[in-house]
């Protein structure tokens, strides 16, 4: 804790043992000037605000202005022992003109959305629909169930993936299923269906997080709706259409806003599946290669300062979307008008 | 339409909701259930929209067993004490929604909603969104939606519990106006007693998910046939005394304790035909006086009181006294000024005394 704030927390910490001590023998409280009395308010508001803005600036503004000044320079594991020198925006041409980043875009934008509608967004909704519609037990087990991905630490869970997905001899599904749906008997991550894998394991996990937020969204819609509704002749289908997603429009336009940031953030299920393969960025985004130039580039060199522009352009990106978001879905607009009453 | 329930029970492993409710309702009638928080009402209510499935029983409308019927082919409409609105939709699509599940085309919907809205009173208020509207003016829509499909049987569940006094009398007189213009058969569900009494025809008492009585409501005051009816029916609540009846001088008389009053022949008599040694007798506090030129004190008639408790109830004074130790509730008249601590004589109207089996608390009067 800062001086400044332990001095403002003491300060109050006296003033609430004075009033509490005049209270007691029934003595006036003291007279004070209203100026004096908001100057002190103030700062002992900024006081308790302090250990936060502390955290944020630390480490949010700082790395990232570091970040951004880093962008402009030519740092690398090749030349950090020399003074580093600002390039200025010769990373963000190369980074344009990079012969993979059109691939790296689509891959990303494919992978965002196709995660978050399909499995963020939609199983997360089939889940919590179905869970909330059979007996509360039965579904408080099934959604803890889809819990156990999020649980289990990343290295282990894919793991599991790759067991289920590896060539003849070894993979699960090569053992058991081929006659059923038909495969390739080769590596199915890094061969038959890489995106299928990419998807699959990040949306099992990614759905949960919808799951929990949706279902709590649909218990809180009273009973008599859905009874009314019944009685006004809704079939089920009508009744999740008509009133519970509009109902729950909040939180799913949450998620969606959401998901959408942490999937275009999100890199390590795919590092570890498939590294970005097989081949030439077949499953690459751009997180990744922001990780990759600036950690585990090839021939050794790790380009710290093309890492960071990666890292800083996908930051802008994902702050323009932010926006959009909220413009588009009328964020503000969710917030109830007063009622009115009369007669 | 025509509703019959028979044996119609609901049971959530162990809980029983409704057991073997029996009862039914003429085309057109309107009919109360009445009963305390939790005896049942609601259960048996949703069981005939067909929203729980019944345990046992059947339900049959205009003779036909509707039992498997889904909600919406069963012709009803219903309204919540929480009005269920749809809040995301406007007035208009609120009491639109039934026909536009039905498939009901543009113009006509137009049509009937706003005849429906212009009945309720709230015509011009159809492109409002339901967080805006009052409470009054949210349950007129809720009762415009039930109406607008031109349903065969209203159901009602306490609509008016959340509205205050003053609306909850007005909005009393016009559903049951409406329900006697359109001649549509209803169940209203209440535990609200002045409710009941002043719109249904009949009226179903319930207690702990059984029947206790269906009938008129001057029946259930007047010969009420168990004591639970006869506490709940009436406001305030009857005193009930345990007694003897006592034949003395050709003349029955009540006896316990302090109390000791003269009674009417026809109803001792058969108090005294039941052969039991204790009764349960029951008097109303309206049915006690305090004595003065106007109610002379009458000899057998007339009991000593303290007075312990006075609550004001604007036209007449409720007041809670003791005869030596037996607590009872008078309802005086204002004017005469009681007060606490007085001591005043009692004279009582015998004439419409209830009594009960201590054991079975069925009416030995009444069967
Ligand atoms: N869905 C349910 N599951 C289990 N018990 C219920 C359910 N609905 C009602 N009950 C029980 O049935 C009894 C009657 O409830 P209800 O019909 O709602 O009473 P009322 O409407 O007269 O206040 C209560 O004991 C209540 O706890
Ligand atoms: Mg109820």
């Amino acid at each position: 804790m800062t001086e400044k704030q332990l001095s403002a927390t003491e300060q109050l910490m006296e003033q609430e043992a004075d009033s509490l001590a005049r209270a007691a023998i029934g003595a006036p409280k003291q007279p004070r000037s209203s100026l004096g009395r908001r100057v002190r308010s103030t700062v002992s508001a900024y006081g308790f605000l302090l250990p936060a803005i502390a955290l944020v600036i630390t480490f949010f503004i700082i790395p990232g202005i570091l970040l951004i000044i880093l962008s402009f320079t030519n740092l690398s594991s090749a030349n950090f022992t020399e003074p580093w020198e600002f390039i200025g925006f010769a990373n963000f041409e190369r980074l344009f003109t990079d012969p993979f980043f059109p691939k790296i875009l689509r891959n990303t934008v494919f992978y965002v959305f196709t995660t978050l509608i399909f499995f963020n967004l939609g199983l997360a909704l089939v889940l919590a629909l179905v869970t909330t519609n059979i007996p509360r037990r039965r579904g408080f087990f099934f959604r803890l169930v889809w819990l156990l991905p999020r649980l289990t630490p990343s290295v282990v869970y894919i793991l599991m993936w790759k067991r289920i997905g590896s060539a003849d001899p070894f993979g699960i599904y090569n053992q058991f299923m081929p006659e059923v749906l038909g495969a390739s008997g080769g590596n199915l991550f890094l061969g038959g269906a890489p995106w299928a894998f990419v998807i699959l394991t990040n949306g099992f996990v990614g759905a949960s997080f919808g799951m929990i937020i949706f279902t709590s969204a649909l218990m809180s819609i009273p009973e008599d709706l859905i009874t009314a509704a019944k009685v006004d002749g809704a079939s089920t289908w009508r009744i999740i259409r008509d009133i519970k997603l509009p109902l729950i429009k909040w939180p799913l336009l949450f998620i969606a806003t959401y998901q959408t940031l942490s999937l275009l953030t999100s890199f390590e299920y795919i590092l570890l599946l498939t590294e970005g393969g097989p081949g030439l960025f077949t499953t690459e985004v751009w997180a990744l290669t922001a990780y990759k130039r600036a950690f585990s580039s090839y021939f050794g060199n790790s380009q710290w300062a093309f890492g960071a522009t990666w890292a800083i352009v996908l930051v802008a990106v994902a702050l323009v979307m932010a926006v959009l978001y909220v413009k588009i879905f009328k964020f503000n607009e969710l917030v109830e008008e007063p009622r009115i009453e009369n007669l | 339409m025509r509703v019959e329930l028979e044996n119609l029970s609901k049971a959530w492993d162990g809980v029983v909701g409704a057991d073997r409710i029996t009862l039914d309702i003429a085309d057109g009638e309107f009919v109360a259930f009445l009963g305390p928080s939790g005896c049942g009402k609601t259960t048996t209510l949703l069981m005939v929209a067909g929203i729980y499935k019944p345990s046992g029983g059947t339900i049959k409308f205009d003779g036909h067993v509707v039992n498997e019927v889904a909600p919406k082919d069963r012709g009803i409409g219903m309204v919540f004490q929480s009005y269920a609105l749809y809040p995301h939709m406007t007035v208009f699509g609120n009491i639109s929604y039934p026909l536009r599940i039905q498939k009901v085309n543009k113009t006509e919907i137009k049509e009937r909603v706003q005849k429906v809205a212009d009945m309720m009173g709230i015509g011009d208020l159809l492109d409002r969104k339901i967080v805006q509207l009052s409470g009054g003016q949210q349950q007129r829509v809720s009762l415009g939606r039930a109406l607008v499909k031109e349903p065969q049987l209203l159901l009602f569940d306490e609509p008016l519990s959340n509205l205050d006094a003053r609306l909850r009398l007005t909005m009393r007189g016009e559903i049951k106006r409406l329900q006697e213009e359109m001649g549509i058969t209803a169940i209203y569900v209440t535990h609200d007693q002045v409710e009941a009494m002043t719109m249904a025809d009949r009226i179903a008492v319930m207690s702990g998910g059984v029947l206790q009585a269906y009938d008129v409501p001057t029946d259930l005051y007047e010969h009420p046939k168990t004591q639970f009816v006869a506490g709940f029916v009436g406001n305030p609540p009857m005193n009930f005394f345990d007694v003897e009846i006592v034949a003395m001088d050709g003349e029955f008389r009540a006896k316990s304790g302090s109390i000791d009053l003269a009674l009417p022949r026809d109803r001792a008599e058969k108090a005294a035909a039941a052969g039991k040694d204790k009764l349960i007798m029951g008097v109303r506090p309206e049915d006690i006086y305090l004595v003065d030129d106007a109610e002379p004190a009458a000899p057998g008639r007339t009991l000593t009181a303290a007075i312990e408790v006075v609550e004001p109830l604007g036209r007449e004074d409720l007041l809670g006294v003791t005869v030596n130790d037996v607590e009872m509730r008078v309802l005086v008249d204002k004017t005469k000024g009681a007060a606490v601590g007085d001591n005043v004589d009692l004279v009582f109207d015998m004439s419409s005394v209830q009594f009960f089996d201590p054991e079975t608390e069925q009416s030995v009067l009444w069967t």
